[in-house]
């Protein structure tokens, strides 16, 4: 088990070095001369040499790259050229209201899809089948951003129960901060559960006609029981799969989202760092959401055998 | 003879019922629907000039936010007047928001059918070849990996940040992170089909590769990637829609839905209208390419259908 994690893990070092690799050659391709940006408008040619050669702009560019990663590994991503700060004090501070947001989002998610893919499963070509699906192909298409402006406009403008927009830290006191949150995290949820619910409806249809069922019935387990314990438990492996592979959607609806709502959060930062075109920022943003993103589909792998004895590595 | 073959003759005799309306309307729904209201799209982006329209650009200061539905008495040069009803309202710039929606089903569905077209072609061609030579695969499926690595708004976002913002540009953001999952899909297909028979077959009376691959490979992937297609023309549409919203992808000017309804965000509470015009259309679009997809996919592709 532990082996298998290890190995996992260093198989994902390749794919990272491409995103770094990627990220890295987005910025040298530009048209632009990093060292010019910094200086700013009034520097004279002696200082943005000097900035140039601070940053390691003279070497070869293999060279730069094998410094850029060896800063990256020590968390040194550079120096905003816009926010004029250390990249990783800009995204630390940049860090909760996402992080609040992700987790928010995913557990509505997963407590709505699920329990609603079951009961399409269960209601198999019954109109609840039916609505649930309509309801699934809907939030596919109603982009994130329509979805947050309807709920602003019913919930927060016509029946004044939450506030606009905003974000409280959760320091400043918790009620405020859940206040602020809910709409948020329902709008980003919405394609997330459509997502959950579709692929736990297939996968819990697919073991419907195993004999586990056929005998969970036959000795009288409840209906539920047998839904939820005997049906749910064997298909988790695809719907885990699918909440995994889903982060990406949840990354890019949280870049939206923060705008809508003004949440002070990564995906505001990354919306602002390309509007000033500050590349540092831009890459850091991107490298940390792959990694993000590359880990938890990793756990996600790991996750399997804890759902299903039987896959063993 | 024993019973049961003529039983099952007789069964055969027995005409089929003819599939009346009603159970093709229930089978094909979703494709007719889906088919219906993009046609009713490509003809309003066609015709916009022609539903009674005036220039999408055309500001006017003296006539700014004005609600769905109001009248405006216009002085033509010979002096007389006509009045002209704005529909959908009136933006912040008072350009007439209805025209600006018309004239926006031209930009998302050129975007849909272009970044679909040509992320196929581009990753039916990187596919095919990885699919077929061992040594191009280890290579490029390590680049795919990591490109898939990076989650496919973020990494639209990115690229239009290299480019100056126009529709190329866009639509070159777009297409990038597309490409690996079509290879994924044709290669996956190209590894299942090189093992069959007729492959074997053409192999051995010594065709060569490229004929091959074009003549007996190829048309395996055709019906996946129709569907694929799809899938990609919906989420072109979105992305688009997404970094206009979001101020970074086509400019301002240019009437497209995103960019209206990037326009509306800073007056939504007063004026609501700016948001959901532009945004019914969007999603209504979004929903029939989405729905033809999982009808299409249901005829065309009954394996694909089981995996989501």
């Amino acid at each position: 088990m532990f082996g298998y994690i290890l190995r996992r893990l260093i198989a994902t070092a390749p794919v990272m070095l491409i995103v770094a690799v990627f990220v890295f050659l987005m910025l040298r391709l530009t048209p632009g001369d990093p060292a010019a940006i910094i200086a700013g408008d009034n520097a004279n040619a002696e200082q943005i040499a000097a900035i140039r050669n601070r940053l390691g702009l003279d070497e070869p560019i293999v060279t730069q790259f094998f410094i850029w990663l060896g800063n990256l590994l020590r968390g040194d991503f550079g120096e905003s050229f816009f926010f004029k700060k250390t990249v990783a004090e800009l995204v630390a501070s940049r860090l909760e209201p996402t992080l609040a947001l992700s987790v928010a989002t995913i557990t509505i998610a997963v407590c709505v899809a699920v329990p609603l893919g079951v009961l399409a499963a269960y209601k198999q070509g019954t109109v609840i089948d039916k609505i649930v699906m309509g309801f699934s192909v809907l939030g596919f298409s109603v982009p994130v951003f329509v979805i947050g402006y309807s709920l602003i406009y019913l919930f927060a403008i016509k029946l004044n129960w939450v506030p606009v927009q905003g974000y409280q830290r959760i320091g400043d006191g918790f009620g405020g901060f859940l206040q602020r949150l809910i709409l948020p995290s329902v709008t980003l949820s919405i394609i997330y559960i459509a997502l959950i619910a579709r692929m736990t409806r297939t996968s819990v249809l697919d073991v419907m006609g195993e004999d586990y069922i056929r005998t969970a019935r036959a000795k009288g387990q409840v209906e539920i029981k047998v839904l939820f314990k005997h049906a749910l438990k064997n298909a988790a492996v695809p719907i885990v799969t699918v909440i995994g592979l889903g982060i990406a959607l949840l990354i890019g609806g949280v870049v939206v989202t923060e705008s809508v709502f003004s949440i002070p959060g990564l995906g505001r930062l990354t919306v602002d760092a390309v509007l000033a075109r500050d590349y540092p920022t831009i890459q850091a943003v991107i490298l940390l959401f792959s990694f993000v993103y590359v880990l938890i589909n990793l756990l996600v792998d790991v996750a399997y055998t804890l759902f299903d004895p039987r896959i063993r590595y | 003879m024993s019973a049961e073959p003529a039983l099952l003759a007789a069964e055969k005799s027995a005409p089929a019922p003819r599939p009346t309306l009603r159970s093709r309307l229930m089978r094909d729904g979703g494709i007719i629907f889906g088919a219906v209201i993009l046609l009713l799209m490509a003809v309003i982006g066609l015709a916009a000039p022609l539903l009674g329209t005036k220039s999408p650009s055309e500001i006017n200061p003296s006539f700014r936010n004005r609600v769905p539905g109001i009248e405006q008495t216009i002085r033509n040069d010979d002096g007389t007047t006509r009045t002209f009803t704005y529909r959908m309202g009136t933006d912040s710039l008072g350009r007439d928001i209805y025209s600006r929606v018309v004239y926006g089903a031209r930009v998302s569905l050129i975007i849909g059918i272009t970044v679909a077209a040509i992320s196929i072609a581009i990753g039916l061609f990187i596919g095919l070849i990885a699919g077929y030579m061992r040594w191009v695969d280890a290579v490029v499926m390590r680049l795919m990996d990591g490109l898939m690595a990076i989650p496919a708004i973020l990494l639209a976002i990115a690229l239009v940040s290299l480019f100056r913002a126009g529709l190329l540009s866009v639509i070159v953001a777009i297409i990038v992170p597309e490409i690996p999952r079509v290879v994924r899909l044709v290669r996956s297909i190209v590894l299942s089909v090189r093992e069959e028979p007729y492959v074997e077959a053409a192999i051995m009376a010594g065709t060569r590769t490229p004929l091959l691959l074009v003549r007996h490979v190829l048309p395996n992937t055709i019906p996946a990637l129709i569907v694929q297609g799809t899938f990609i023309c919906a989420n072109a549409i979105l992305i688009e829609a997404i970094l206009s919203f979001l101020g970074i992808g086509i400019p301002p000017e240019t009437p497209t839905w995103g960019n209206i309804m990037a326009e509306g965000r800073g007056l939504f509470r007063l004026y609501p209208h700016n948001i959901f015009f532009p945004g019914i259309c969007l999603a209504l679009t979004v929903l029939a390419v989405n729905v033809l997809g999982d009808g299409l996919r249901d005829r065309l592709d009954p394996k694909l259908a089981r995996r989501v």
